[in-house]
């Protein structure tokens, strides 16, 4: 699904660059639960960004779905996003002044479907994530884990091949952090590949696959026995 | 452009950014307002300014009889020039093609009588054309008729005060008045922009003016019109051959700068106009700062709203919005919201200047107005300066990489 050989990024600090990325090669099959571990400024959150195309590499190959991925322009990339990729941050980044089920929805509105049929979907995924009464509540009137599982829930609601997630139990707690992370568990038995980037121990565990970033370089990349967090829940 | 779906996402963004919607269409709306009402008593200072310096026709020679200074052709200086019932007709004969109206105006003071009330005003004998002059205007009855000036006829025509002094409530026309105790019949009524002063005159049969004066034909003053689009420097030209024509027709040195006197209305037209101009230059001077005022209130607004946009802006892009359908949404949003807010303030603008519009002439303000066409130009010139200025900012948020746009604060 994924693969990406000698990978570089550097970013311009004035007159010094900084080399966040040297040269990374990881391939990731189609519905696999992978963790990407590493310490902060282990350069985990610029390869998600580097394969969520929300940044370019300076080097390298990138190819998702067997498509390569290079020089994009901006519209391009939307266009990629929209079709290939979903997206789950730490901050949730829900629009706030639109509703949880309107929040869904807006990708599909990207994609061009009609709003009944938005509807109908988004409300689809709102259920998946135990929402379905929260339709018509607004981010600030949600709990942190309900943000988050709205979040899931409009990342999903594209059908992108590939979700991926930054840090999605960061500024949750442990028992919302495990629900989270169960409803990320459900939707990858579903099929779906799945990217986390985490620095949590226990997190990465829950994943079918950790890899560990060092200084731009991986340094460990090996397949686990996964931890169910509905034992948890 | 026109998709439903998107102008409903719009709608949706609006009614849920009630500060943001009612900021940016405040400003506008209050841009366009402030524009129609400075605008508009610009144009009402103007009026009044008209209405003070332009009453008289402006297309007039006054010719005024005086005293020779020169001697001349055998005749001794100091000699006094009359002008006659003949003057009148060799204008008329040998200019027709530079002169409208030729009247003479023979002004008399005389103790006016009607029953009881009794006052001085002054008369003055006139021809049909001297209503053009003045630009009197008949408020009942009618003028001077050429019949009048033929058969000499004892008839008035009276100013507005003078039937308010005299008639009080009553009836004027057809009334007869006692002016220096001859019987005349009022035919008619006037008014004139001119002020009271103006109404007070009482106009004559020129002819029965001079036939109360022992039958005499003289003249006091010729009064000379001639048509508007001679111009000014035609209006000069035709004043200097009148003048070579009358220095030779009654023998005066044509060094002579006295003898006949002539006002050429058309100097101070010119002077009068320079002035309007200058007061046009203001009105659109202010018209224009407010109009300016109004674009930079709106631009700045929407940096403001683009700027609190961007992290929003940037999840649109994270989720699949292309830069193209950003700067759209953002473009198309405020170009609804100052649409909108300007015909608003359009609206108001015009209404508030009509109903203030009576109150102000105390402050030299008359008839304020504002052509339609200028108060709807402007509020387009702001909406699409509200556009441009949503589109910079639009166009630059769109470029953004999501990733920097979604950075945590």
């Amino acid at each position: 699904m994924i693969q990406i050989k000698k990978l570089h990024k550097s970013y311009k600090m004035g007159a010094s660059s900084l080399h966040v990325l040297k040269g990374i090669n990881l391939t990731i099959e189609e519905g696999e639960l992978v963790a990407i571990m590493g310490s902060s400024g282990s350069g985990k959150s610029t390869l998600l960004n580097i394969l969520g195309m929300l940044d370019n590499a300076d080097e390298g190959e990138y190819l998702l779905d067997k498509v390569p991925i290079k020089d994009l322009n901006e519209t391009k990339a939307a266009k990629y996003r929209n079709k290939f990729l979903g997206f789950v941050f730490q901050s949730f980044n829900l629009i706030n002044y639109k509703s949880a089920l309107e929040n869904i929805m807006l990708p599909l509105y990207y994609q061009g479907v009609p709003r009944k049929e938005r509807q109908l979907l988004a409300m689809d995924y709102l259920e998946k994530v135990g929402l379905k009464d929260w339709a018509t509540h607004l981010p600030n009137e949600l709990s942190g884990g309900q943000k988050q599982r709205v979040a899931i829930a409009r990342a999903m609601a594209s059908r992108p091949k590939v979700l991926l997630a930054d840090e999605p139990t960061g500024a949750l707690d442990t028992k919302t952090s495990h629900e989270v992370m169960d409803l990320i568990q459900k939707i990858n038995e579903e099929g779906k590949t799945i990217l986390v980037v985490t620095h949590e121990p226990d997190i990465a565990n829950m994943c079918k696959r950790i890899v560990q970033l060092k200084d731009g370089l991986i340094i460990e990349d090996k397949k686990i026995k996964q931890v169910l967090a509905s034992a948890y829940v | 452009m026109f998709s439903r779906d998107r102008w409903r996402e719009i709608f949706e963004t609006i009614s849920k950014n009630k500060l943001r919607t009612f900021l940016s269409g405040f400003t506008v709306a209050l841009g366009i307002f402030i524009f129609i009402i400075l605008f508009g008593l610009g144009n009402g200072l103007k009026n009044t300014f008209q209405e003070f310096f332009l009453d008289d026709a402006s297309n007039a020679i006054f010719l005024y009889p005086g005293k020779t200074s020169m001697p001349y052709k055998g005749f001794k200086a100091n000699r006094r020039i009359e002008f006659e019932n003949e003057d009148l007709e060799d204008i008329k004969q040998n200019f027709p093609m530079f002169t409208e109206y030729v009247t003479p105006r023979i002004s008399r003071s005389a103790l006016t009588r009607y029953k009881n009330e009794s006052n001085s005003y002054t008369t003055r004998g006139v021809a049909p054309g001297h209503q053009f002059i003045e630009k009197t205007l008949l408020m009942k009855g009618r003028y001077i008729n050429e019949r009048d000036l033929e058969n000499k006829t004892k008839v008035a025509v009276i100013g507005r005060m003078v039937a308010k002094d005299l008639f009080k409530t009553e009836e004027p026309i057809g009334k007869y008045i006692d002016i220096g105790s001859t019987a005349f019949k009022v035919v008619g009524v006037f008014q004139d922009d001119g002020g009271d002063r103006e109404e007070r005159y009482i106009y004559l049969p020129y002819t029965t003016r001079q036939l109360l004066e022992k039958g005499n034909d003289k003249v006091d003053q010729l009064i000379v019109t001639f048509p508007k689009e001679m111009g000014h420097a035609g209006a000069i030209a035709f004043e200097t051959s009148l003048k070579r024509y009358f220095k030779d027709k009654k023998s005066i040195d044509p060094r002579d700068p006295n003898g006949i006197y002539f006002q050429n209305l058309t100097d101070d037209l010119k002077q009068s106009q320079q002035f309007a101009v200058v007061l046009q230059l203001i009105v659109s001077f202010v018209g224009l700062g407010t109009l300016i005022a109004g674009i930079i209130g709106i631009s700045n607004i929407m940096v403001f709203v683009v700027k609190e946009r961007t992290k929003e802006l940037g999840i649109r892009k994270a989720l699949g919005a292309t830069p193209r359908s950003v700067i759209q949404m953002i473009l198309q949003e405020s170009v609804f919201i100052t649409t909108i807010s300007g015909y608003l303030g359009l609206f108001l603008g015009i209404v508030v200047l009509k109903n203030i519009g009576l109150k102000l002439e105390d402050y030299f303000i008359k008839d304020p107005f504002i052509d339609f066409s200028t108060a709807l130009a402007a509020t387009v010139v702001l909406i699409i300066f509200g556009a441009v200025a949503g589109y910079i900012p639009a166009k630059r948020a769109s470029s953004i990489k999501p990733i920097v746009a979604l950075r945590d604060e």
